[in-house]
């Protein structure tokens, strides 16, 4: 039996990289595959505290977790492409028409 | 009523058919064929305020994750406001820069309805899903005007930093779910009262996760990287939409679960929230002074705004929350009007949002530079505007509540914050209005909008009672 803890440090740790791939990557794409990652990470969060709780209830929330990633999946990618109609690129530095 | 399980939801669900409806007639429409869409939204729109006003003081619930207390109730007549000011001012924006009408309103209906049932939610997991729904329709709204590169780049950035903060904010619910075995708003507060988790790192993770979601929402400094793009980029009038009916849904989700739910951590929470408070007032009003751009600079207001309503949050007396709610109203009713003015002067090729194309603007539009002046007096809380009652009851509750530091930071941001303001002023009826300056029509609708809203302005700032009573009515059943 794998305690609870080991579950939660992997998903940590899955946690970090997306997080870490956000801000380190120069590609829109993979960006956007780096958000994806932290939310499987939540996802495995979830499946780990409800399996340790003896319920389903964690399980159905990956349910929702995963049709929510999907349509923010759809969106995001709509709007990269959009974007790259008219850039012609896909390294963030590239988009500065607006600026702080 | 019915008195069923759908009482609860028949708000929004006047709302989301209605959003059908617009989508259904876009489908069927003839090429170059007119349709009143937005009429249909309207329709909408006063169903779910209508049917808000019978569900009052009934506290009815559905499926027991969405509870229609008084203080969803107000928030969502606050949301009709929003939505109903969006699209009559909308009627002509449409139009003129030819976007497809029928996924515009009911993109702007869809996000409504995704506020209201975020204002409602009564449940983590609702709440997160209620936030999808509003912010995806809103990422599209940001970016409708496709040629436009600014607008994609600004749908970009919002949707990027958006998703990366609804990881977190769903990482803090997974935690808080490990915690207390439900996600349920309740159950998760009498838990956390008859449990001593004090001594859990975990508790302050889940907190803390949660917080930096809600942050990056209602765009509280650090987390208000992406608000001046997003503002900007955004069509003026999608602007406006997102900057009071987003931040009104944000916030009434934030002083729900932490209000409510996380009420047995305050001594946790309250000080990282006062110093978010006091970081966000000084910095949206302090860049905001150096902006020309006037989407930009009301975009630093907002922020600044942001601010002061999490003074409200800090104090969490009875004046306190009722004065959230008000200045919610407020906020709504003026920042949208601003923004509402900034989309009537633009045209299709040029958004005319620099602050020189307003020089001088008295001279050519009378009745608008008026009106502008209104909305900008009552943003920076001058009397006898709606803006100048609700900062006082923010500040007066924060001062009821021994905050003394946050109300001398507030008032001294709201001084300096006329400055920006009255630059506007300044150069509307003291400069000349140059020879190549844009000259715009304005629709017959979207005056008369403004001129309502200018009225509400004055008559909440004279005579606020009624809506305060209200507010304070809102808030006593819950918290």
């Amino acid at each position: 039996m794998i305690p609870l803890s080991h579950y939660l440090i992997v998903s940590a740790a899955l946690f970090a990289i997306g997080t870490a791939g956000v801000f380190l990557r120069r590609n829109l794409i993979t960006i956007l595959l780096s958000v994806e990652i932290m939310l499987n990470a939540v996802n495995l969060t979830f499946v780990a505290f409800g399996r340790s709780q003896g319920t389903v209830d964690g399980q159905i929330i990956t349910f929702f977790v995963m049709t929510v990633a999907a349509a923010e999946a759809a969106v995001g990618l709509a709007i990269v492409i959009a974007l790259f109609r008219h850039r012609e690129s896909l390294n963030p530095d590239a988009f500065t028409s607006l600026k702080w | 009523m019915f008195n069923s399980v759908l009482d609860a939801i028949v708000p929004m669900l006047c709302v989301t058919l209605a959003a059908l409806a617009a989508m259904g007639a876009e489908a069927f429409r003839g090429r170059g064929e007119r349709m009143p869409i937005g009429g249909l939204g309207i329709v909408g729109l006063l169903g779910a305020g209508i049917s808000s006003a019978l569900l009052w003081n009934r506290n009815a619930s559905s499926f027991g994750v969405i509870v229609a207390d008084n203080f969803g109730l107000f928030v969502t007549l606050v949301l009709v406001v929003v939505g109903i000011l969006t699209i009559l001012f909308s009627s002509q924006v449409v139009e003129r820069d030819g976007l497809p009408a029928g996924e515009y309103y009911a993109l702007v209906l869809f996000a409504i309805a995704g506020m209201m049932m975020m204002a409602t939610a009564s449940d983590l997991l609702v709440i997160f899903i209620a936030l999808e729904v509003l912010s995806l329709a809103v990422y599209v709204l940001t970016g409708i005007r496709r040629e436009d590169p600014r607008a994609i780049e600004a749908a970009f950035k919002y949707f990027l930093l958006g998703a990366f903060s609804s990881a977190f904010f769903l990482y803090g619910i997974a935690f808080t779910f490990g915690l207390t075995g439900t996600t349920h708003l309740d159950r998760i507060g009498s838990y956390l009262a008859a449990q001593s988790l004090s001594d859990n790192p975990l508790i302050l993770v889940a907190l803390g996760l949660l917080l930096v979601g809600f942050s990056f929402k209602i765009s509280a400094v650090p987390f208000h990287m992406w608000t001046p793009d997003a503002y900007e980029g955004a069509p003026a009038i999608v602007t406006g939409f997102m900057s009071t009916g987003v931040k009104a849904a944000a916030f009434a989700a934030f002083a729900r679960v932490f209000l409510s739910a996380f009420e047995p951590f305050s001594a946790d929470w309250a000080p990282v929230v006062w110093w978010i408070a006091a970081a966000t007032m000084i910095l949206g009003t302090v860049v905001g002074v150096a902006q020309t751009n006037l989407k930009r600079m009301l975009a630093y207001s907002s922020i600044a705004h942001g601010g002061y309503l999490l003074v409200g949050l800090v104090a969490a007396n009875q004046v306190g929350k009722a004065a959230i709610l008000f200045y919610l109203l407020a906020y709504a009713v003026t920042n949208l009007s601003a923004f509402g003015v900034i989309a009537l002067l633009g045209s299709r090729d040029k958004p005319n949002d620099e602050l020189r194309d307003y020089a001088g603007l008295w001279q050519t539009r009378p009745a608008l530079s008026a009106l502008m002046t209104v909305c900008l007096l009552s943003l920076g809380g001058l009397p006898p505007t709606v803006g100048f009652i609700g900062k006082w009851y923010i500040f007066s509750a924060a001062v009821g509540a021994g905050y003394y530091g946050l109300a001398i930071i507030g008032v001294l941001t709201s001084v300096i914050s006329v400055f920006f303001y009255l630059r506007v002023v300044v150069m509307m009826y003291m400069q000349d209005r140059g020879a190549d300056a844009p000259v715009v029509q304005i629709n017959a609708v979207s005056m008369a909008a403004l001129t309502v809203a200018i009225v509400a302005i004055f008559y909440l700032g004279i005579l606020p009672t009624r809506v305060l009573d209200l507010a304070t009515q809102s808030i006593s059943t819950i918290f």
